[in-house]
């Protein structure tokens, strides 16, 4: 196996349009080096979009693409030393699995001998730990090794580059848990540079040691998940992290609480949302649902005509019907047109 | 009144046993859960209560009255699938008006029908477009309307958010539970999503192979796992179960892990083997001080929460943490269990041992 090469991603005010409509506006953004960013939004937000501009399966009508500092805009994906997983595993259904893993070695252009492929593939099956299914055809294997196959036909090659497409998202959630965990290993075993792309935001705070919240087709914001779940710039990217999602309320919900000038609406999270009587300035709220997920208990809470869920304990005594208090804890405030105001 | 009995109920299809003796009660207006992983016998219990399937033996009670042997049209039950079974050349209207239509109902009446279906289910703008060019939500909501028209006794619903992505799922999920709350009509739902379970049913069946693992309400099959697989198919993350070799007797509230011992709810009956410690992740707290020792291997954060993964000797752990914690991957610790809430398996029968935890039942 090569050494670890540097590959930092770095995109410059790249522009895609299809048509008339606009994919991608203008994105800049960098993977520095042995990141893992995860690019997060809704459907149709530029996310597939910008991988396979990075991959070079799509060209860019502004704006350039660098990999380890060289301008790769016009290189073919094949010169630019990447490799992509997609969400439905390719596997040649008629290969074993250490057929399926050499596949990607054999190629004419770079020749191999046949024991650095073997030792290449025996590294890369002990990583996924299928070493014992080496010898398995592809078809007979389940859903998770099968994709495991499919990320380890990615990392075989030792790319600069780990461009993925919600390779998780076709599997059940224990498997996706497990394979998350499994991935954010493999990860930063190797070092590798990583450009992902979900619309679960669980991947991505769990994953991510950069979040990129694409919102159409721009750059939201982009950081570590702690500071774009706790420091969110906008009501998009605030309401993109969170279960239960953060309520959005008019500012003044609880009465005349103290707010900044120019705030509109007032973001809270469960941990923004005080219950109980003991709160100076408490408003009445109904509880209208109580929903036992297990672990923790949400309530659905209809305050001054607004409904807002938050969080409490698992076995709280509320039931539909109660009256409680609630006040506001440290909330998110955000001007008429979505934008974080920071007091 | 729709009060559901099964009684025994069994179904085999030549040498294949779909569903081995259940037995449960379903009360008046209950939004009702069949839960289990595929091939579990759900669907096929949904389809024998909605008369189907014919059972190979045991009872089926709607409303107090036998229906076991009724063909499904005598049953006064109504039907809603997970493909969305439209008439594609018809509009929205006449989509829910055709059950009361065929069934003879005056258009004038089934009008005023359709007309308060809509507004219940916030369709009422979309009556008269072809169900063509409809989003998935909203075809959703007309085949819900055309299930609700009729009024039925009951509702039978199989999968009906499967196609749906995550995020709208969530969403109709939530749609689905508010419109049960204002017609209090009884409904039997099948899922194989233990989230959409916990989240919408006021009562759950768990299922496998066949057989009821458990039933009762969330928060007691979440806080209670009757047996090994209820442990592990209901949470995300599932129960943790550390695995040891032992022997316990009634009286005792130690479990022996190898050398650590960890306190528990007092046991009823004795058990020797293969035993298995259950523990929800958020009932393990990280603890240098205390002897069941763990090395992390893995740190998840999750905004509210954080997600630790530990090795120990007895398996993998995991342990829901507060987010402002700092967890360093590679650190050694200690592990404490909430003591009141853990659960004891028989792991060569895979069922709980009953404890002092199964007395302070039916609270939550």
């Amino acid at each position: 196996m090569r050494g670890r090469i540097v590959a930092e991603v770095r995109l410059e005010g790249v522009t895609k349009r299809f048509g008339a409509d606009v994919a991608l506006d203008a994105v800049s953004l960098t993977v520095p080096d042995g990141a893992f960013v995860v690019l997060l939004g809704p459907t149709g937000a530029g996310k597939t979009t910008t991988l396979r501009v990075v991959a070079g399966l799509e060209r860019a009508d502004a704006g350039s693409v660098h990999i380890a500092g060289r301008d790769v805009s016009r290189e073919t994906p094949a010169q630019r030393d990447v490799a992509m997983v997609f969400q439905q595993y390719s596997l040649y259904p008629h290969l074993t699995v250490r057929e399926n893993l050499a596949f990607p070695l054999r190629s004419p252009l770079r020749p191999r001998s046949e024991a650095e492929i073997a030792r290449a593939v025996e590294n890369v099956a002990a990583l996924l730990r299928i070493p014992h299914k080496l010898d398995n055809k592809a078809t007979a294997l389940s859903g998770g090794e099968m994709q495991r196959v499919a990320i380890g036909r990615a990392l075989v090659r030792r790319p600069a580059v780990y461009l993925m497409d919600e390779p998780l998202s076709s599997l059940d959630a224990k498997l996706r848990a497990d394979l998350r965990v499994e991935l954010k290993r493999i990860q930063a075993e190797l070092g590798a540079t990583m450009l992902y792309v979900t619309h679960d935001q669980t991947e991505a705070m769990t994953m991510a040691t950069h979040v990129g919240v694409l919102e159409g087709g721009r750059l939201a914001q982009f950081g570590p998940p702690r500071a774009i779940y706790a420091d969110p710039d906008s009501v998009a990217v605030a309401a993109r992290l969170g279960a239960p999602r953060i309520n959005l309320a008019p500012v003044d919900l609880f009465g005349a609480a103290p707010h900044p000038a120019g705030a509109v609406t007032m973001g809270l999270r469960p941990e923004h949302i005080a219950l109980g009587g003991d709160a100076v300035a408490a408003t009445p709220a109904r509880v209208t649902r109580v929903e036992h997920l297990g672990d923790q208990t949400r309530l659905h809470l209809r305050v001054n005509g607004h409904d807002l869920v938050t969080l409490t304990a698992p076995h709280t005594r509320a039931k539909a019907g109660d009256a409680l208090t609630v006040a506001a804890r440290a909330p998110l405030f955000f001007d008429g047109a979505g934008r974080r105001i920071r007091s | 009144m729709a009060r559901i009995e099964i009684r025994d109920l069994r179904k085999e299809f030549d040498a294949f046993t779909a569903v081995e003796g259940s037995s449960f009660t379903i009360e008046d207006g209950e939004f009702f859960m069949l839960l289990g992983p595929s091939g579990c016998g759900k669907t096929t219990t949904l389809r024998m209560i909605a008369g189907l399937e014919a059972p190979t033996s045991g009872e089926i009670l709607l409303g107090g009255e036998d229906v076991t042997n009724l063909p499904a049209s005598k049953r006064d039950i109504a039907f809603v699938f997970q493909m969305f079974a439209l008439y594609p050349h018809m509009s929205v209207r006449a989509n829910i008006a055709y059950p009361l239509i065929s069934q003879g109902m005056k258009r004038r009446e089934a009008g005023a029908r359709v007309e308060e279906v809509a507004r219940i289910l916030g369709i009422g703008a979309i009556l008269d477009r072809g169900v063509g060019g409809l989003s998935g939500g909203d075809r959703q909501r007309v085949a819900l309307g055309r299930a609700i028209v009729r009024q039925p006794k009951a509702f039978m619903m199989d999968e009906p958010l499967g196609a749906l992505d995550a995020e709208f799922r969530e969403h109709m999920a939530g749609e689905l539970r508010a419109l049960h709350d204002r017609m209090g009509a009884t409904t039997v739902y099948v899922t194989h999503d233990q989230l959409e379970a916990m989240q919408m049913g006021d009562k759950i069946v768990v299922m496998n192979h066949g057989v009821v693992e458990q039933y009762g309400r969330p928060q007691e099959i979440y806080d209670r796992p009757a047996t090994l697989f209820v442990a592990d198919f209901i949470g995300s993350p599932p129960m943790n179960t550390l695995r040891f070799q032992g022997a316990v007797a009634p009286g005792d509230a130690i479990a022996r892990l190898g050398e650590v011992c960890v306190a528990m709810p007092a046991l009823r009956a004795g058990a020797t083997g293969a035993l298995v410690l259950g523990v929800r992740p958020e009932h393990v707290t990280l603890d240098d001080a205390a002897p069941l020792r763990a090395q992390v291997s893995a740190v998840e954060y999750l905004g509210t929460t954080q997600m630790i993964t530990l090795d120990t000797a007895h398996g993998a752990v995991k342990a829901r943490v507060a987010a402002d914690m700092a967890v360093r991957e590679g650190a050694r610790t200690g592990l404490r269990l909430d003591a009141a809430t853990l659960s004891l398996f028989d792991a060569a029968t895979g069922r709980a041992l009953p404890s002092a935890l199964h007395e302070g039942a039916h609270r939550g």
